[in-house]
């Protein structure tokens, strides 16, 4: 056997544990809590109309916020590398990689199998059930789960990539909480919960160059029926601007990743993850 | 490359500087393939540093390294495969389970497997060896400190090393695990054809497992050599009680037989119970360590408190 090809299949492997332990017990409570009250949160909105109402009296907000908190979720990738990069480091199981031949490779691939698997787990429990109580959504072109699929790919791979630097750059489970911070405020202003051009231009324009405002609108090009697109910026669902910023994040953080995560896997040893322990340790006492 | 055949480790002239403080000055030794070598020394001495870099974990400032005939700092995963590291205290993976993580670990070895050495161990066969069989399908973080050190060796020796990195092996367990742990080693030492390298600071540990010891204090090699090999190379102080008209006396020195004589000559009968106790090895080390930090201002407050004064030359004497 290849040793590229044994590395992918500890990897795989690796996610699959992964995937296992992070649906598994008190973790299964943690992780169904944010898809199971965004649900919610859609199931009380679906009486109040859209801002604009242009496209029509019949789209209400719920119908507009399922597809785009869909986005959001994919984009939520990025935190989730955050937060398990900083406890990996924290902990030394990113040092038993390092130690372990083809150990980081393994360790990138089995990130990745789990994250993206976690994701389409959220995305999942937001869609089945939204599915059969939100009105307006149009699932019947065929180019609709086309388009779910490409932007769904290139948004795992650009925020997953790019989560994978910041976490590079931060050293401990503190700065990944800190760095929760703007990403939710990109929420907040990413057109997730209300159509972007209710917001000023200037925030308009700062969204746009995040891939979280494109997520939502690929979603909702890909769910909603093409008259919807009244609300969004220019009345069109811009598919090609989309393709084009989701791509730009992904080569960024393709370039990016093995470069900062080689520096950042460089710095490991027994000693450093002994003195973050320590630091740790003095926090809490 | 000069390392070849039947040596594992050769450093020469190593040296490594933090900022302006410098941590190892010209350390030299070699490593016999097969051979267990103890760096001892206190803490700050610089055995972290030392071994750290033969892992290929710390850049050096200067010196030659080679670990298998290649400098550590480049080493590839090819090399990587032929050593294990056991660290001073793993916590990783605390969820997975004892057996999962062992089977990963190994997986990562097979593209490795040679005809003379197969890799990686049969995880069931490991666990056994190392008395965690029963433990099995339990998460990591359910392991006492003991049994979690116990895997963390398991995991050094999953993929069939010939060289294994032991730091501060002990460090934190009790005496019951420390033993269980000693046996271990002892073990490994003869089933298999493996070189260990490890750090400690405590002497009665490297005595027991170490085919030989270098002593580090201050960043210089102050000692080399077997166990016996230390206590007779280096003259300790030996110690010697005497009574004379009554009274008890105690004095510590170097060349105790040449006193002892002069003793006789001056006051001969009056010298009575005469008693003479040879340096033992952890006379021997303390000395050093003391020897060394005292010329170096950096390490001098670093040292274990608590050692008892060896070069006491004050006569003293107790009447009764």
């Amino acid at each position: 056997m290849s040793i590229t090809l044994a590395g992918a299949r500890a990897g795989l492997t690796r996610g699959v544990i992964e995937l296992r332990l992070a649906f598994s017990g008190a973790e299964l409570i943690g992780q169904l809590f944010w898809p199971v009250a965004t649900l919610v949160a859609v199931f009380l909105l679906r009486d109040v109309p859209v801002g604009r109402g242009a496209a029509g009296d019949r789209y209400t907000l719920d119908t507009f916020i399922l597809p785009s908190t869909l986005g959001m979720f994919v984009a939520l990738g990025m935190l989730l590398v955050v937060q398990q990069l900083a406890a990996d480091r924290e902990d030394g199981s990113l040092l038993r990689a390092k130690i372990t031949p083809n150990g980081i490779p393994a360790y990138l691939v089995g990130k990745i199998v789990q994250i993206s698997a976690t994701i389409v787990a959220y995305l999942a429990i937001v869609l089945l059930p939204g599915l059969l109580f939100v009105d307006g959504l149009d699932l019947g072109r065929p180019g609709s789960w086309l388009t779910f699929a490409w932007v769904i790919v290139l948004g795992l791979v650009a925020t997953q990539t790019i989560g994978a630097v910041l976490g590079s750059l931060v050293s401990s489970s503190r700065g990944a909480g800190y760095l929760s911070l703007p990403i939710l405020g990109l929420i907040a202003i990413s057109g997730i919960f209300a159509p972007i051009t209710a917001l000023p231009a200037w925030l308009a324009w700062i969204a746009q160059v995040f891939p979280i405002y494109w997520l939502g609108l690929g979603m909702r090009s890909a769910l909603l029926p093409d008259a919807a697109a009244a609300v969004e910026i220019g009345g069109s669902w811009r598919p090609v601007e989309t393709a084009v910023v989701l791509g730009a994040w992904v080569v960024t953080g393709l370039v990016l990743a093995p470069v900062v995560l080689r520096r950042m896997a460089r710095r490991e040893s027994g000693s450093s993850v002994a003195q973050r322990r320590e630091r740790a340790m003095q926090r809490v006492g | 490359m000069a390392t070849t055949g039947n040596i594992a480790i050769e450093v020469e002239g190593l040296c490594m500087r933090y900022g302006t403080n410098d941590v190892l000055h010209d350390v030299s030794f070699t490593v016999r393939r097969g051979e267990v070598l103890a760096l001892l020394g206190p803490n700050g001495a610089g055995k972290t540093s030392t071994i750290e870099i033969l892992e290929g974990f710390r850049m050096r400032s200067g010196g030659r390294v080679e670990v298998f005939g290649v400098d550590p700092a480049r080493g590839g995963e090819q090399w990587r495969a032929r050593m294990g590291i056991v660290l001073q205290s793993w916590r990783d993976h605390p969820k997975w389970r004892v057996r999962e993580l062992l089977a990963y670990q190994g997986s990562l070895y097979e593209p490795y497997s040679t005809a003379q050495i197969p890799r990686p161990w049969n995880v069931d066969e490991l666990l056994a060896a190392v008395g965690l069989a029963e433990h099995a399908e339990k998460p990591i973080k359910m392991l006492s400190g003991g049994q979690r050190r116990r895997l963390d060796v398991a995991i050094g020796l999953v993929g069939r090393p010939e060289l294994v990195f032991l730091d501060e092996p002990t460090t934190g367990l009790d005496p019951k695990a420390r033993r269980d742990f000693h046996s271990l080693v002892g073990r490994i030492r003869e089933d298999l054809d493996t070189t260990v390298l490890m750090t400690t600071h405590d002497l009665v540990e490297a005595e027991k497992l170490a085919d030989r010891i270098i002593i580090l204090a201050g960043g210089v090699i102050v000692a080399n050599g077997s166990a016996e090999e230390l206590s007779r190379q280096i003259v300790g102080h030996d110690e010697i009680r005497w009574v004379q008209e009554g009274e008890h006396f105690v004095r510590s020195m170097a060349d105790s037989t040449a006193f002892a004589r002069e003793l006789f000559t001056r006051h001969g009968r009056e010298i009575r119970e005469l008693e003479l106790r040879r340096a033992s090895l952890e006379d021997t080390y303390l000395t050093l360590v003391q020897a060394a930090e005292s010329d170096d201002t950096h390490g001098s407050d670093e040292h274990e408190p608590g050692a008892n004064e060896p070069d006491e030359h004050e006569l003293e004497g107790t009447s009764r």
